[in-house]
Formats: structure tokens, C-alpha cells, sequence
């Protein structure tokens, strides 16, 4: 087998299906909430996009080759196979329609992960040929170059120099034996260097060491994004071998949502073994420093703001209570959007959506949820804690001629750090 | 044949190929399942699998607040059929004997008039299901032939449970071995259709409260 | 027994008051559903009927229907009626015996040809030629082909002449038959029930010598003023089952306390007779009254019917078998389908080639 083929994608599924997946479709009633807790079919009111149904090749799959019933209908030769037809209808579904934001899995009444089955499906489909031409390109480039948008090394010294000089902190590069190393995603090296910054400067005041790989920097995992489990081996295992060349004890995954899905559960499983280092998203290493009291601010955000709960983060990653717990030590008028937390819904860019052109103004459709739960509540800043949601907000917000400025919450936090050199000035 | 003779063959080697068929069917696709296996998750966890597994069980029969608030008559109806389903099912006296005599398990039983009322009451939230699946645009486009079978299939003992217990329609004789010829056919249809879920749900939800429960996330 | 005396003429010298044989009039009209205005109608016929001629054959029984009906303690006008007709053929209770009886039996259907009454119990044996019970060397079925082509009417009394009863049971040895099994030309009235209530049988007869006919049947053609009524629905323990009160067993508090006997197979529900009305021993008690379910015994089949001690609701075949079979066989298939299944994947796995970058697009390679 060489080249994509529906044969290729056909098997890639087969592989794919185990018991959980084999209870998932033997449960699934057809009740439809799915769809109800579904951003693209909420917003577009396109029953093709209920969650469900979008797994549908899958489902089909699994019917006519794992049960016995299947097996008699195919037998008889009337059963419904799965066919290259099937492949082309689905993709823009299984892609465009779906931010593997997880929100169906979480109110299924009979316990289907349906979105952790479209995370499968996207082995065929994208062994099969049959994935968005964006995602295939910021697959490419992570594979080839390192970053899905192109970021090398000298990229990231340039930025590291001009954070040096702006904060007078080292940035320790390639450092043995730190406590920490930290990956960064291109979109932080290229849009959103305040994050380095805030990195340094927190470390600083934590007083704990810490490094960047020069050879494993990037956090984000395309081959997570486009489903295919080899390439997302390999980029897994780019900083599984920094890390443990390295010896630091903890990598901390930056502010992005399917990053930290990637190098925290799906890492390990993907390479087969477990780490010899642990994985951190960096909201949850600075929690741990705020419990310890490393962290110490000053002064509190004044505007009414909240926090956008990156689906990754929150459904996929259980990181709900640390962000609020740092809100609580810089913002003075944080409020809550009504299903905020596990059930916040996604900005619409996560999964890959952001990635693929295609879907831009599918996004943008689906991101009028976001939009009436910002209207809702009326803020004048929205803080989260990954750089894609970030970028996708950002976007929306200026679809809908929305103003309200995107921060991160690293960033946010650094900005009210008491810092020793001003220690001394009172 | 008459009624009498259709009664007996209903509750004799009707229900035994019946029960046989159903148990076969369930503990054959439930084994499929299983059998399948899963991957141990090498990621490192947070909490307890087991915990998770048992706790989803439970708590995944709770509406989200955010899509109930969505689709209530739909999800409140969805409760009423599956728990007057049930109570119909579990405490009506003639059933408590059935169920005592295939497990020696036996409770006080509701009255008649009780039963027959939450028997129309299901009745209602069945054809009120079936109006939502032909009339919603995600349930009509994602429903099949299987689920209009397993409605049909789950409406049907009710009906003719109702029917025998108010002696509205046919001799008693004639009623009870329709409605017991129903419930047969309920179960030679349960393990081919969605109806597994009777079952499977369990599982489901275990797998995914496993998931979450070790890696500490919300299920 | 006079030969020339009319009914009217013989209720009087039993000591019959008019008005104790009106209140019969008015009762047998309502049985027959006719209005009032017909009564004295009815008390005219029936003063001036005459004997008719009875032939009443017994074929596999046990007597039971006709203990019955004459064991009643005190008579009734229903049971001196009986004691009026012309039995000019019954094994037990007539006094000729061999050879003679035959004779009797033949010059009654020769004298009475197309207008005697013959009222049989027992199923009839066909079987092997019907050889499992015979009469004066006749087998059964001869003997009821032969006199049912003289009769004007037929009466099955009990549940084995009307459905086949007890000897028709599962296997069926004899290969007994109801009496409408084999005769198919005459008009039948089943009387069934194991045994029928007496006043069903006398009711019926009192009906034949008023109208001349037999009375309204339903679809077992038993006669409906006797057989309409379900004793379920007549009960009155029926409260109890409403309440879902149930004895478990036959002396526990439910029990004493009266309540439904449905958990101890009482097979009311499905019964149609009317013993919770018209009760048994000159209307003292029947069965429920006394604390034993019903067993059935007025349906075809009833023997068959699962065990009488089985509630109705419960399975009566093997259902524990039929699960652990069931359950059995598919560990077995599933152990089979899961090492397919499991084969399956792993060819797929086999033949899995690590997906290459480059492989992404299909243009490319197209």
C-alpha cells in the first residue's frame, strides 16, 4: 500500500475500532442531543452536522465487518458498504463540521465519545486522501520544516533576542538538567510573544529553572489535528527525545488546547510507553506556583472581562479550576459566561478548523455561538489560554465588528507580577 | 387455534424460543463487544478509572443544563417514557410474578388503576417521541428503518398490556396472549436493533467515565 | 315417572308452588334475554311440555358431570326438570344393564328418530380405530356417528364432550376428540367445566323444552347466560387485585386476609363460567371463596395450560433452560466472533504502512 487509497483509509478505520467504539455504536439511540450541543449545528440548524451522523462511514464499518448480523447482511451482499463516495461526502463533515471540541461526548445520555470517534474516523479519512488541503499543508510543514506555519530556529533566536533585551532575562536554550522545558506553538513565536515573555518572567520570580529545546520547540501536533497517528508519533517523539536528552522533569505545554491533548494523553500512547518526564499545560504550573506561593502580584484588571475555556483545556484535559484561581488573583470584575467551563462551547477554529480554509466561513457561522454568549454578559476583555482559540477570536470578533481585545492569561498575569527590581521602589 | 391455545403457546415455547433468542443475541453482541478490547491508556493519570467508570453510570442519566435548557419537552420526554416504561414493567403485580418466577426476586406491587395510568402515560410520551422523530430536522435525517422497528417494538406491549387490563378490546384470553406475544416480539427484536442500549449503555458510559475519571476530567 | 304427565302436572305433585315455578319462568327468560312480557309464555309451554326423550352417552369420562348434577342436596325446580325428561339411555343411572341398555338405547332413537335430545360426556377415543374405549364391543365413535344422525340437538356436558378435556391432555394417548370434533351437522351446545355448574346443565335443558332450541353461544359455543361472564371480572377478591394485594402462598397473611389468588395461578382472567355468581352446593361457595384459584377447567385445554398453580403471567415451558442454552450457545459464538473479530483487526494491523507526509494529498499522486 503506498499513496492514499479508500482501501488504505477503509483500513486505517478498521484498526482503529475496539471495544469502546464497538459500545458507542451499539448505544446510540438516534436521540439527536448531540446535534444540540453541537456548534456547527446550532448555528447552521444543517442536520448533517450532528455529531453522530459524521461517523456514520464508521459506524457502517464496524456493522458489517464486527457483528455478526453485519456480517450476514454483507454476506447476502445487503449490506451498505463504505465506499469512495462515502470518503468525499464526509470529509467536509468530519473536518470542516467538527472541532473535536468534545461538547457531544459530554452530554450523550448513553456515554458515546463521539467526538474522541471522529478523532478515529480522521486516520481514514486522512490515509485515504481525503483531508483538507490546509490541514495537509501545516502537516506537511510540521513534518518537514518542524512548525505546521513554517517557524525554524533562527525564527524563534530572533524572538528570544528581542525578549532578552526587553525583559533583561536570559531565555535559557538546550539547558541540561532544568526543571522545566517549555514548548511554545509557532503562533505564540510569531503573533503572541508576550507569552515568552511572561514565561521568563514568571520563572524568574518563581525562582525555577527551566529551558527551551532548540530541536523540539514547537507544541503543536498537526497529525493530532489531521488524524493520522504516525506523523503525530513522530512530532510527539521530536520532544519526548528533547526532553529526555535534556533530563528535565517536567515539559510544560504552552497556552494551546489540542497541543496539550497531544503530548499529555495521547503522547504516550502514541509512542508506546510512558514518559519519563510529566506533562503540565503552563496554566496548571502556575496554579501550583500560586499554591505554593511563588507568585506574587500586584494590582488587579479593572475591566469586566472573561475567560474562555479552550474545549482542549477543559473537556479533554480536566484544567477548569486553575484559570479561575488565577483570574481571582489579577482580575477584580471576572464573570462567567453561562456554560462556562466543561460545557463552554468552542470558538469554532479548534480540531483543525482554523487550519483549513476551506471552512472559514463555516467558522465564522459557528462562531456566532460565541458571539451571542459575549453579548450575553457584555465584557470588555476576553482572557484564554490557548493561542488558536485566540487567533479564531480574535477573527470572529472582528467579523461581527465586535470590540473586545484577546489576551492570554499567562500574559495577563505577568502584567500584575510584582517584580523585584520595582520591589525595591515600593 | 383458539385464544386459549394461543395463550398457551405464548407463555410455553413462544417465550422460551423468545427469551432464548433474546439472551443469545444480547450475550452475543455484548461479547463482541468485549472482546474487542481496548488499549491500556499509558498516559499518566489523575484519579481512578474505576471510579469514573461507575460514577458516569450513574450521573450520565442527568441532563446537561446548557441542552436541557435547549430541548426540554424533548429530553422530559424521553425520561417519562423510559421510567413509565419501567414502573409499568417492575410493579405491576402479574409482572412482579413473572419477574419472581425467572429470578426469585419479588417486591410489593403498585395498584391496577396506578399502572394502567402510568401504561397511557407512556403510551403518550411514545407517540409524542415518534412525532419529535418525524418532525425534527437531525432525528429525521439520522433516524432508519431500526428505529421506527424499535418504537414500534416498545410501544406494542404497552398497547396491548392496556388493552387486556381495561378489557376494551378482544376476551381477555385473546388480549393477554397478544400482549405476551409482543413482549416476545420485543425481545426477538431487541439485540438486532438500538434497543441494546438496554445494555450497552452501561458499558458506554463506562468507557467513557474510565477515560475521564483516570485522566481527571469531567464526564 | 308417569308417562303421560305434563311438566306442569309433575312440578305440582313434587310439592312446586306457582309461584316457586314462576320465579323459574322469570329466570329462564332472562337467561335467554327475553322481556319480561314473555314469561307467561314460558310458564304456558312449559306447563304443558311433554317428556321429551333423552339419550345420554358416556364415553371416556369419570362420572363427575353426572354426580354432578344429581349429587345437588336439596332439589331445585331445575334438578326436578331432570328428574322429568325421559332418560331413557344413561349407564349410570339406568336400571337395565347389558344387552338390555343396548336395546333401550335402540328402541328410544327408533321411537324419538330426529327429535331426541342426546347429551354425551367424555371424549371419544379415535385413535387406532377408536379401540380404546368401547361399549357393548362398539367403539365410542361408532356409537356416537350412529346416534347423533337421529338427534335433534346435542349436548356436551364437560369439558372432555365439549373440548377434549383431561384425556385429550398433552400426549394424547386415545386421541380423544370433542364431540364437535366428529360431528359437524348437528346443532351442539358445549356445556364445559370440570365439572359444569349443574344449573348450567338444566338450564340449558329447561331452555330445549321451552323454546324447542338451544340457547345463544358465544364462539365456543357454550351458552353465553352461563358462560359470558369472566370470573375475573366477577370476583370478589377482584378488589384486591386491583390494589395489587396478593396471597404468596396459600397460608400466609394474604391469605387469611382474602386477598387475590393470581400469584397462586388463579386462572380467573382467562375463564369464562359462572361460578362467582352462581356458585356451587345450592350457591354456598366455589372455589376462590374457599381459597383455591381457579383452575380454568371451563377452556379447552386448560389441563395443558401450564401448571394450576402457575400464575398466568409466568412462563410455563422451559425458560431457564432456554436462557442457559441460549447463553451457552453464545458464549460460545461470541468466543468464536470475538477471535474473528480480533483476527480481523489484526490483519488490518498487519498490513497497517506507516502513513508517509507526502501521502497525505491524493493530486499529488494522481
Amino acid at each position: 500500500m503506498s499513496g492514499p487509497s479508500v482501501e488504505k483509509g477503509i483500513n486505517f478505520i478498521r484498526e482503529q475500532i475496539d471495544a469502546p467504539v464497538a459500545s458507542f455504536f451499539s448505544s446510540c439511540v438516534h436521540c439527536g442531543m448531540c446535534a444540540e450541543a453541537c456548534l456547527f449545528y446550532t448555528q447552521t440548524g444543517d442536520p448533517r452536522y450532528t455529531p453522530i451522523y459524521k461517523v456514520e462511514p464508521m459506524r457502517r464499518l464496524w456493522e458489517n465487518e464486527f457483528t455478526l448480523w453485519g456480517r450476514i447482511k454483507s454476506t447476502l451482499g445487503i449490506a451498505k458498504k463504505v465506499t469512495e463516495e462515502d470518503f468525499a461526502q464526509w470529509e467536509e463533515l468530519v473536518y470542516d463540521g467538527c472541532s473535536l471540541c468534545g461538547r457531544c461526548s459530554l452530554v450523550c445520555p448513553v456515554g458515546n465519545d463521539i467526538s474522541g470517534m471522529i478523532r478515529k474516523i480522521r486516520e481514514g479519512f486522512s490515509a485515504a486522501g481525503y483531508a483538507p488541503e490546509g490541514l495537509i499543508g501545516a502537516t506537511t510543514r510540521a513534518i518537514t520544516i518542524g512548525s505546521p506555519m513554517g517557524v525554524r530556529l533562527p525564527a524563534l533566536k530572533a524572538q528570544i533576542g528581542h525578549v532578552e533585551k526587553e525583559t533583561g532575562i536570559e531565555i535559557p536554550l538546550d539547558r541540561a538538567g532544568a526543571e522545566y522545558m517549555v514548548l511554545l506553538s509557532s503562533m505564540e513565536i510569531m503573533n503572541f510573544p508576550e507569552y515568552l515573555q511572561a514565561i521568563a518572567r514568571i520563572m524568574r520570580q518563581a525562582g525555577r529553572t527551566w529551558t527551551i529545546s532548540s530541536k523540539a520547540f514547537e507544541a503543536t501536533n498537526s497529525g493530532i489535528q489531521i488524524g493520522a497517528s504516525d506523523l503525530a508519533r513522530e512530532l510527539v517523539q521530536r520532544v519526548v527525545d528533547a526532553a529526555e536528552e535534556l533530563g528535565v522533569q517536567t515539559v510544560i505545554s504552552p497556552e494551546c488546547g489540542h497541543a496539550y491533548t497531544a503530548i499529555r494523553w495521547e503522547g504516550p500512547n502514541l509512542i508506546g510507553r510512558p514518559f519519563k518526564f510529566k506533562v503540565r499545560h503552563i496554566l496548571e504550573v502556575l496554579d501550583e506556583f500560586r499554591e505554593q506561593g511563588l507568585i506574587k502580584t500586584r494590582g488587579k484588571e479593572q475591566a469586566r472581562l472573561t475567560f474562555h475555556d479552550p474545549c482542549q483545556l477543559v473537556r479533554k484535559g480536566g484544567v477548569v479550576e486553575q484559570p479561575r484561581h488565577l483570574l481571582d488573583l489579577v482580575a477584580e470584575n471576572f464573570v462567567e459566561m453561562t456554560d462556562h467551563g466543561a460545557m463552554n462551547w468552542c470558538c469554532g477554529g479548534g480540531g483543525g478548523v482554523s487550519a483549513n480554509e476551506r471552512a472559514d466561513e463555516l467558522r465564522l457561522k459557528a462562531f456566532r455561538q460565541k458571539k451571542s454568549q459575549l453579548d450575553e454578559i457584555g465584557v470588555e476583555t476576553l482572557v484564554t489560554a490557548c493561542a488558536n482559540c485566540r487567533i479564531t477570536l480574535e477573527e470572529g470578533l472582528e467579523e461581527y465588528e465586535m470590540d473586545i481585545p484577546v489576551v492570554g492569561l499567562t500574559e495577563t498575569l505577568a502584567e500584575h507580577l510584582v517584580e523585584e527590581d520595582q520591589e525595591g521602589q515600593g | 387455534m383458539t385464544a386459549e391455545t394461543l395463550l398457551t403457546w405464548a407463555r410455553g415455547s413462544a417465550f422460551d424460543w423468545a427469551i432464548g433468542i433474546f439472551v443469545f443475541g444480547m450475550v452475543l453482541r455484548l461479547i463482541e463487544v468485549l472482546s474487542l478490547g481496548k488499549k491500556p491508556d499509558l498516559a499518566e493519570g489523575r484519579g481512578s478509572g474505576v471510579k469514573g467508570g461507575l460514577k458516569t453510570i450513574v450521573t450520565r442519566s442527568i441532563p446537561r443544563a446548557s441542552v436541557f435548557a435547549r430541548e426540554p419537552v424533548r429530553i422530559t420526554n424521553g425520561y417519562v417514557f423510559h421510567v413509565g416504561f419501567l414502573l409499568v414493567l417492575l410493579f405491576y403485580g402479574p409482572h412482579i410474578e413473572f419477574i419472581e418466577n425467572l429470578t426469585g426476586l419479588s417486591w410489593p406491587a403498585l395498584p391496577g388503576g396506578i399502572i394502567a395510568g402510568l401504561g397511557m402515560i407512556t403510551m403518550a410520551s411514545l407517540v409524542l417521541a415518534l412525532i419529535f422523530r418525524l418532525r425534527n430536522p437531525v432525528l429525521r435525517h439520522i433516524s432508519t428503518v431500526n428505529d421506527y422497528l424499535a418504537w414500534a417494538v416498545t410501544l406494542l406491549p404497552v398497547l396491548t398490556g392496556y388493552l387486556a387490563y381495561s378489557h376494551a378490546v378482544l376476551p381477555y384470553t385473546a388480549m393477554l396472549a397478544l400482549h405476551i406475544l409482543s413482549i416476545e416480539l420485543l425481545l426477538v427484536v431487541a439485540p438486532f436493533t438500538k434497543l441494546t442500549h438496554m445494555f450497552s449503555f452501561a458499558l458506554s458510559r463506562w468507557y467513557q467515565g474510565y477515560q475521564a475519571g483516570y485522566r481527571g476530567i469531567e464526564s | 315417572m308417569s308417562d303421560n304427565k305434563t311438566l306442569g302436572e309433575h312440578l305440582r305433585e313434587r310439592g312446586v308452588s306457582r309461584r316457586g315455578f314462576m320465579k323459574f319462568c322469570a329466570a329462564t327468560a332472562s337467561l335467554m334475554a327475553l322481556p319480561p312480557a314473555m314469561i307467561p309464555a314460558i310458564a304456558e309451554t312449559l306447563q304443558n311440555a311433554r317428556r321429551p326423550s333423552v339419550i345420554w352417552l358416556s364415553f371416556q369420562e369419570c362420572t363427575g358431570c353426572t354426580e354432578s348434577l344429581t349429587r345437588s342436596h336439596a332439589p331445585t325446580v331445575e334438578s326436578l326438570i331432570f328428574d322429568y325428561i325421559s332418560l331413557d339411555y344413561h349407564h349410570t343411572l339406568q336400571a337395565a344393564s347389558g344387552e338390555a341398555a343396548e336395546q333401550a338405547r335402540e328402541a328410544a332413537m327408533k321411537e324419538n328418530w330426529g327429535k331426541y335430545l342426546l347429551v354425551v360426556d367424555g371424549s371419544i377415543p379415535q385413535r387406532d380405530g377408536g379401540v380404546y374405549s368401547t361399549i357393548a364391543g362398539m367403539t365410542n365413535l361408532e356409537m356416537l356417528q350412529e346416534v347423533a344422525k337421529g338427534a335433534a340437538a346435542i349436548v356436551s356436558v364437560g369439558t372432555c364432550a365439549a373440548f377434549g378435556g383431561l384425556p385429550k391432555a398433552d400426549p394424547n394417548p386415545t386421541g380423544a376428540a370433542a364431540v364437535s370434533q366428529i360431528v359437524t351437522d348437528k346443532p351442539i351446545v358445549n356445556i364445559p367445566g370440570c365439572p359444569p355448574i349443574p344449573v348450567a346443565i338444566t338450564g340449558v335443558l329447561a331452555q330445549y323444552l321451552t323454546l324447542g332450541k338451544l340457547p345463544e353461544m358465544d364462539h365456543l359455543g357454550r351458552p353465553k347466560a352461563f358462560y359470558g361472564q369472566n370470573i375475573h371480572d366477577r370476583c370478589y377478591r377482584r378488589p384486591f387485585y386491583e390494589r395489587g394485594q396478593f396471597a404468596e402462598t396459600f397460608d400466609d397473611e394474604g391469605a387469611k386476609k382474602g386477598w387475590c389468588l393470581f400469584k397462586l395461578g388463579c386462572k380467573g382472567p382467562t375463564t369464562y363460567n359462572a361460578c362467582a355468581t352462581a356458585k356451587w352446593n345450592e350457591g354456598t361457595s366455589f372455589p376462590i371463596q374457599s381459597g383455591h384459584g381457579c383452575i380454568g377447567c371451563s377452556e379447552p385445554d386448560f389441563w395443558d395450560a401450564g401448571g394450576f398453580y402457575k400464575a398466568l403471567s409466568v412462563p410455563i415451558g422451559d425458560a431457564a433452560g432456554a436462557i442457559t442454552a441460549a447463553a451457552a450457545a453464545a458464549a460460545a459464538a461470541g468466543l468464536a466472533a470475538g477471535a474473528v473479530n480480533r483476527y480481523h483487526k489484526q490483519v488490518a494491523q498487519a498490513a497497517h504502512e506507516p502513513l508517509k507526509v507526502e501521502e497525505l494529498s491524493r493530486e499529488e499522486k494522481s
